[in-house]
């Protein structure tokens, strides 16, 4: 009896599960339930993707011509706004012949700011440089020296005053924020007590309420004549603002560390203020930069609300462009949206870093 | 040997303990303490004096008159919308009460809506569809990345410009009416019914809570499962429904009715305050979907796991498993974005919304009485947010981890 050979069937190849469509089989297609969702939002984002396009691209109006926007009204977008106005709503009521001054100073500031960013110059130098910076940026903007006009603060406005404020308030509010926290640590119970009550009043309220003190209020503390200018006062109000909630976030940090790092500190015999400057604050202050960029941001977009007590940073510059020229003012809502564009490209772009500089600072950790 | 003390030398005795000085010392972290404290209070007292005493020699100056007695003086001035019963020769007390009631109105209903639409974002970024995952990433993106006051003032001017004049209202089936002037919608007429309506209703909810608590203390007894949330339902249902027919079974609506020039009756809610509220939601939403998120995927890998290998559902298992676990997480944080909208509700005043910010910068202009309206300002918000932190305290303590 002679055995034939037969050979099994070969087997089916396995399933692709890696590649473009698996993936879409997988991820929006598994079901069918899933499925009549996923084709009735891809028809939905394909009708709002057409009507942006259709209304920002195809039917849009990029000429600076006031007639040709209402002509194209209702149909598609008028970015001639963007073109005519803005230079208004960037740098606002700067004088036109020596914008250059509020460009070059807030490319500066900004470069500054970029470049503390990268760990490469956390050097002993970098706070310095700041003082550096802040003085060429405060020459630069008020003028009346080395030739160059005075410029009252009442005129700066736009991004450049959106960025200073944002970069001088949280500059300002850091040590303050460091001292309310140990204060908050503290086993004196009267220190304690003081910072427990500031960072409390002053998270219970809103901004607007700090800046209408700031704007209203300050004025009366002050000995008679002597008030100081209101972008002053408002910078001031922001500050104490800002501190609390950094205070807060700085005292996260504080109680993360673990109390053997200061037993051991004590047990090599460093005294209070070498304990805390040596080994608790670099190792508190490291572990929350990213809540720090984050407190950051939304001080940046908090700026927005000086427009109410008349700076006119970037909101409120848009306000002044457009709202007393009744051609361009039908057009207002392009130019909102190219200002959430400036806003929405810098919060994101920080948000990024955030995410990165937290990753990166985690390397030490890692096992 | 004169050298080797003899073994039964004693031990010459001890000096006796220098006398306990009084004086004060330096080295001392006690001394060193009060020193501190004593100057720190000093300075905030001599702070707090110096600003007093100035203020007080400013109002002389300017002629300014201090104190709270103004609120009893006639506000004169209108109020677009008031819920309770506020005319124009009315005292500012009231003027001020109105301005409450408008911020609450926009806090409470807010935080509500803003749960909702938060919490579904955040389970969004978890689900087994891209599309909805990445929908939900581009919103929360988007919405908080741009300032409120500016997503506030985008609303305002779409509420305003581009829906159509009055007279042209978008008209849904007569009953919903939308055009520049707001929207407006049919609402009950108010009748005994109602209020027996809502009396069985609250009835039913107590009952029905009597209920499952009894369902769940014979689980943790024995073990049984019990179905009760049809009962639930049926008995807050069933509660209303014979109120509701006890006061009579009210069926008159009143409904909106739209002529050449305006649209009348029903209930209206003004574009002022669509646009607070809708701005408001939209923004905190996207950080209340962060939070969500974040709670999520803070319960570790292994209880999904666990409770998909018990044979729990995935709704069973996000229900039972890791919401009670990620609500922890999420409780503290949720707080914050509560008391951020409540916050944030004060920028109505950019739209005209008239909310306390709103009625008290008014006053102030008309009054020039900065301090006492700026107090005021500052005293409500702070009793709201202690109020409503306290509530989540208590909250976040029958939520935490019971240990024994």
């Amino acid at each position: 009896m002679t055995q034939v050979f037969v050979s099994l069937p070969a087997r089916a190849a396995p399933i692709k599960t890696e590649g473009l469509v698996p993936w879409i089989r997988s991820n929006l297609f598994a079901s069918v339930p899933n499925a009549i969702l996923s084709a009735a939002l891809i028809g939905l984002l394909l009708w709002v993707v057409f009507g942006a396009l259709r209304w920002g691209v195809l039917n849009a109006v990029a000429t600076a011509n006031a007639d040709m926007c209402q002509a194209a009204r209702g149909l598609g977008a008028c970015w001639g706004i963007v073109n005519e106005k803005a230079r208004f709503i960037v740098l606002g009521r700067y004088p036109q012949p020596e914008h250059w001054r509020p460009v070059i100073a807030t490319l500066a500031l900004l470069g500054l700011v970029v470049a503390s960013c990268s760990p490469r110059f956390w050097k002993a130098w970098l706070p310095a440089l700041w003082a550096v910076v802040l003085a060429l940026f405060f020459t630069l903007m008020g003028g009346g020296v080395l030739g160059l006009s005075k410029v009252p603060t009442d005129q700066w406005g736009g991004l450049p005053l959106t960025i200073m404020l944002t970069v001088l308030s949280m500059t300002l509010a850091f040590p303050i924020a460091v001292a309310v926290a140990l204060g908050r640590r503290s086993d004196m119970p009267a220190i304690k007590s003081l910072c427990v009550i500031y960072v409390e009043l002053v998270r219970g309220v809103p901004l607007i309420s700090v800046l209408f003190m700031a704007s209203f209020m300050l004025p009366l503390f002050m000995p008679a004549g002597k008030s100081p200018d209101v972008l002053i006062r408002v910078i001031v109000g922001i500050t104490l603002f800002a501190a609390a909630y950094m205070a807060e976030i700085i005292r996260g940090g504080l109680q993360s560390l673990p109390k053997g790092q200061t037993e051991a500190a004590a047990s090599l015999g460093l005294g209070y203020w070498q304990t805390q400057i040596k080994i608790v604050l670099p190792q508190a202050l490291g572990a929350v930069v990213p809540s720090i960029m984050n407190n950051f941001i939304s001080l940046f977009k908090d700026t927005s609300l000086v427009t109410i007590v008349s700076l006119y940073e970037l909101t409120g510059a848009l306000g002044l462009a457009v709202g007393s020229d009744p051609n361009w003012r039908p057009f207002k809502i392009e130019a909102y949206l190219f200002i959430a564009a400036i806003y929405f490209g810098c919060c994101f772009a920080m948000s990024r870093y955030s995410l990165w500089i937290e990753k990166r600072l985690a390397v030490g950790k890692a096992r | 040997m004169p050298d080797t003390p003899s073994p039964h030398a004693m031990i010459p005795a001890r000096s006796a303990p220098p006398p306990k000085r009084s004086a004060f010392s330096w080295r001392s972290n006690q001394a060193r303490g009060v020193v501190y404290q004593v100057a720190a209070l000093s300075f905030i007292a001599l702070l707090v004096w110096l600003l007093v005493s100035n203020t007080m020699e400013n109002m002389r100056v300017r002629g300014i008159q201090s104190g709270f007695d103004f609120l009893l003086q006639p506000a004169g001035f209108d109020i677009g919308e008031d819920w309770i019963g506020y005319e124009s020769n009315d005292r500012y007390w009231k003027a001020f009460l109105v301005g409450l009631v408008n911020t609450l109105r926009v806090a409470i209903i807010g935080i509500v809506l803003t749960t909702i639409l938060g919490t579904l974002l955040g389970i969004g970024r978890f689900s087994r569809n891209a599309l909805v995952r990445g929908l939900c990433y581009g919103y929360v993106e988007m919405f908080r990345n741009i300032p409120v006051l500016l997503q506030l003032l985008m609303w305002y001017l779409l509420f305003t410009e581009y829906l159509p004049q009055i007279s042209q209202a978008w008209n849904v089936g007569d009953l919903l009416f939308l055009s520049k002037n707001g929207i407006s919608f049919p609402t009950p007429v108010w009748a005994l019914g109602h209020t027996l309506a809502v009396l069985g209703l609250l009835a039913g909810a107590v009952a029905a809570y009597l209920v499952a608590a009894r369902a769940r203390k014979r689980f943790e007894h024995t073990g049984h499962t019990q179905k009760v949330l049809w009962q639930c339902m049926a008995m807050v249902a069933g509660g209303a429904l014979v109120g509701w027919l006890a006061g009579g079974a009210p069926w008159q609506w009143n409904i909106p009715t739209m002529n050449e020039v305006q649209v009348e009756g029903g209930g209206a809610f003004t574009p002022e305050y669509m646009t607070v509220l809708m701005g408001l939601v939209l923004y905190t939403s996207a950080f209340v979907a962060e939070v969500v998120r974040g709670g999520i995927a803070s319960v570790s890998l292994g209880q999904h796991e666990a409770s998909a290998s018990l044979g729990l559902s995935r709704w069973h298992s996000m229900r039972l498993v890791v919401l009670p676990q990620a609500l922890r997480v999420i409780i503290p944080p949720m707080t914050n974005q509560f008391l951020n909208l409540t916050k944030n509700s004060s920028l109505a005043v950019a739209v005209g919304y008239p909310d306390l910010v709103s009625i008290a910068n008014t006053s102030l202009n008309q009054t020039g009485r900065a301090v006492e309206c700026i107090a005021i300002i500052m005293a409500v918000y702070l009793t709201t947010s202690l109020l409503t932190s306290g509530f989540m305290n208590w909250f976040n303590a029958r939520a935490a981890i019971k240990e024994r």
